[in-house]
């Protein structure tokens, strides 16, 4: 399996990622990718930015875990995990995560399993400047959840 | 020493990245938190006493049951929210 794991401020490309991964080997029959953006509404409205830090070294190991439990489940012959920090606006792609296998169905279900165990397992914060002041989110219980399906339930 | 550091909205409420501190034995986190508590003061406690918070012992998540000790890196933090 080839993984690929980015933490940068810089902006990227989810074309060329998605185009990477189809080049990896000549099994590969499926890409499933997701991108994240940031929002001008989430908790409060007129979200006009973002800051994000993160726990350099531990993100990394994280990420890796979850890509690791991923293709204990599915067959994955590539996946790549893009995470931006520091200052974002509305419309700023933020997270990236592309799955290559042989088949759709096991490249749709690793992707949606990284993107759902990233949101509650990978060391991220965000600082949200809205229109009253700044403020660090919190936790979703829906993303919780939703992370939490992905043991009892099988997909 | 223990080296121990801060993020998000813990390392802003305590006004600093983090410290050294040492220990005369190994000890739990929870022990480590009352110990702070001391050392520096009673709002260490009580920040990193907050039921939500987190910590990671040498970068992967452990309870507060967790034994550390001499060299051991321990960080503190709020639920994560990245995605």
């Amino acid at each position: 399996m080839t993984t690929t794991i980015r933490i940068q401020t810089e902006v990227f490309d989810p074309g060329v990622e998605i185009n990477q991964l189809g080049a990896v080997s000549m099994q590969v029959g499926a890409v499933t990718s997701f991108t994240g953006l940031v929002r001008d509404i989430n908790e409060q409205a007129g979200v006009s930015g973002l800051y994000l830090e993160h726990y350099p070294g531990m993100t990394e190991k994280q990420i890796s875990l979850i890509i690791d439990e991923a293709a204990q489940r599915w067959q994955v012959l590539a996946a790549t995990v893009i995470h931006r920090v520091g200052a974002l606006v509305p419309a700023d792609p933020i997270v990236f995560v592309g799955v290559a296998s042989q088949h759709r169905g096991d490249a749709f279900h690793a992707c949606e399993y990284i993107i759902d165990f990233l949101k509650t397992r990978a060391t991220f914060w965000k600082k949200e400047q809205t229109q009253v002041g700044d403020r660090w989110l919190t936790t979703r219980d829906s993303d919780v959840d939703t992370a939490e399906q992905w043991r009892s339930g099988p997909r | 020493m223990i080296n121990v550091i801060l993020f998000a909205s813990i390392r802003e409420n305590l006004g600093t990245q983090g410290l050294q501190v040492s220990v005369p034995q190994p000890l739990s986190v929870t022990a480590l938190v009352q110990h702070l508590g001391q050392t520096e003061n009673d709002q260490w406690r009580q920040e990193l006493g907050q039921e939500n918070v987190l910590v990671a012992v040498n970068q992967a998540m452990v309870s507060f049951d967790h034994v550390v000790q001499d060299d051991d890196e321990v960080a503190f933090f709020p639920p994560v929210t990245g995605g």
